[in-house]
């Protein structure tokens, strides 16, 4: 005879299980998640390769903290400057979530770069890892454009000349570069409608480039796995000496059977 | 297939209409800034090739045409008895590949109806909206010769601050032929773009305001750039720094008495000075661009060639 269930499982199935399964009978939800986030990684990981997932909360961050602030910015030439002030020195919090925006900028593409640094130093660029290599250095450049186009929206003398500086670097590229200086700039030199072609640029077209470009590299990583260092004794298929973790971490690495990712 | 050796099937080679579409789209958008002759015949050239190509590509698809008996009905009349009919299969195009190529097609044609106009629309007014406002310096007066004038204007007044831009006016009295003769400096370092400031002391006592711009003298025979620290001399020559050329200077013209500031254009050299100068005169260009000298190759054609 079936065991009974007991009055706290009725609850749980009741509460949480059912639901979830209606879900997940309509949309995959809950399998999709679990094949998303419940992946065997090879036992010899480490906090190295936290770094892409650290990117990924930087940019989420910079996603919520400029969404925020563009309630109170205002892309004109003529009250930017004025907007920003406001935001720093009046608004309750503003402050702190302007700061926030402003250096997790620096945080974001400080941590591209050690992520890039890791997966070239592991190795894991390699086959069959060729296109999450091409899509993060998509993301590298699309990174690099967001610090770029963000960098002139406080409209400060600094903002403004670096951004002079920065498109007529990008003018003195060889043959189109006058060109998409010019279409940077948005006439001969940065003018009235200079500002607000930026702000579009920094909210809308290269965020949502980001976005997808991260849904295909996050794709590619849930599909292809986890790579072990390249002084995986496991991974060269030596056996390494039985360790089991201990303390708060025990129970939580499964063995490998002949390491490396499965 | 004649030769048996070869019946695997294999996909056309290259062909050149591409090519020709590409060009025919580049003259269209080259048209679009230049002159609708060149738009028309842009895509005349771009729907001819594009129609070869189209043919091309589906060759082999055309070509490979499922033999399907058509649907007929024996007539009794036509059919002697004991002969055998005679079914010839027709070629047939199956209703499921006209209905795929024609939902592929119409979905792109409706996507390129869409945005090819919403993309133009980002990039085209860069190019295409430029104004031309003169710029009025007033009375000639204002300009006393062999000294340098900072002129400071609002190239937009409607626009506001966003568009000031600075002048360095010099009167140098009358040229050998008679006529009047100014240099005007523009502010901008031709390294990439900084603003340039004199090197020497602004006289403020004679500061004139006019209407959209202030002129206040100063006595310079040289500019300097704080950002890279490009110099340049009193004929904007490069001294000294990363300029590419010499400062770029403005046209000019005078009515009733007044100065007006024209358009800009890009130098590549000065010989000689004042009224004296040989300047070697290039199309305006983005600061960094060199407009002579074998780096010039580098840049066969700048938006100001092709917007005027």
């Amino acid at each position: 005879m079936a065991k009974r269930k007991t009055r706290r499982q009725q609850i749980v199935d009741l509460a949480v299980l059912a639901p979830l399964d209606w879900i997940d009978e309509r949309t995959g939800a809950v399998r999709g998640t679990k094949w998303f986030l419940f992946r065997n990684v090879p036992r010899d990981v480490s906090w190295a390769q936290t770094l892409g997932f650290a990117t990924l909360i930087a940019f989420l961050t910079q996603t919520l903290t400029g969404a925020i602030l563009a309630m109170y910015y205002k892309p004109d030439p003529n009250s930017a400057y004025e907007s920003i002030e406001h935001i720093t020195n009046d608004l309750t919090l503003g402050w702190l979530v302007r700061g926030m925006h402003r250096w997790g900028a620096s945080v974001f593409v400080i941590l591209l770069f050690l992520h890039m640094g890791r997966v070239f130093l592991f190795g894991a660029y390699k086959y069959p890892r060729e296109l999450q290599w091409i899509t993060g250095v998509l993301l590298l450049a699309t990174g690099m454009l967001m610090g770029f186009t963000g960098y002139l929206l406080p409209w400060d003398q600094t903002a403004y000349w670096a951004t002079v500086v920065g498109i007529n670097l990008n003018g003195t590229a060889p043959f189109a570069g006058p060109w998409l200086a010019q279409f940077l700039s948005s006439g001969p030199e940065i003018g009235g409608d200079t500002l607000a072609k930026w702000y579009a640029l920094h909210m809308l077209l290269l965020p949502g480039a980001i976005f997808a470009l991260i849904g295909v590299h996050l794709y590619l990583v849930t599909r292809l796995g986890v790579v072990s260092p390249p002084w995986s004794k496991e991974q060269a298929g030596r056996e390494r000496p039985v360790a089991e973790p201990t303390g708060a971490r025990a129970g939580l690495v499964r063995r490998g059977t002949e390491g490396g990712a499965k | 297939m004649s030769n048996p050796r070869h019946d695997t099937p294999h996909s056309s080679g290259p062909s050149l209409w591409p090519i020709g579409f590409a060009i025919g789209v580049a003259c269209l958008l080259l048209g679009l800034v230049l002159s609708w002759m060149i738009a028309v015949l842009g895509a005349v050239l771009a729907i001819a090739f594009g129609l070869l190509w189209a043919r091309d590509v589906t060759r082999d698809v055309r070509g490979d045409v499922p033999e399907i008996a058509p649907e007929t009905r024996v007539v009794a009349d036509e059919l002697a008895p004991g002969a055998v009919p005679q079914h010839k299969p027709l070629p047939a195009y199956p209703r499921s590949k006209f209905l795929e190529a024609s939902l592929i097609g119409l979905t792109g044609a409706m996507g390129a109806v869409l945005t090819l106009p919403v993309l133009g629309f980002m990039v085209l007014p860069s190019f295409t909206n430029i104004d031309e406002d003169e710029v009025d310096l007033g009375p000639l007066d204002n300009f006393p010769e062999g000294e340098y004038v900072i002129a400071t204007y609002l190239k937009d007044p409607a626009q506001g601050e966003v568009t000031r831009r600075t002048a360095f006016v010099r009167n140098n009295g009358q040229s050998e032929a008679g006529d009047p003769s100014f240099t005007i400096l523009y502010s901008r370092c031709v390294h990439l773009g900084c603003p340039v400031q004199p090197n020497g002391p602004i006289d403020e006592e004679r500061r004139i305001e006019l209407k959209n711009a202030a002129l206040l003298p100063v006595l310079a025979q040289s500019f300097g750039c704080p950002c890279h620290g490009g110099l340049y001399d009193a004929e904007g020559n490069r001294t000294a720094g990363p300029p590419v050329r010499s400062l770029d200077r403005y046209t000019f013209s005078i009515r009733n008495g007044r100065l007006i500031l024209g358009e800009l254009f890009a130098v590549g050299s000065v010989s000689g000075t004042g009224a004296n100068a040989r300047i070697s005169r290039y199309p305006w260009s983005t600061p960094g661009v060199h407009v002579d000298g074998v780096e010039a190759w580098l840049y066969p054609i700048v938006p100001s060639q092709v917007t005027g």
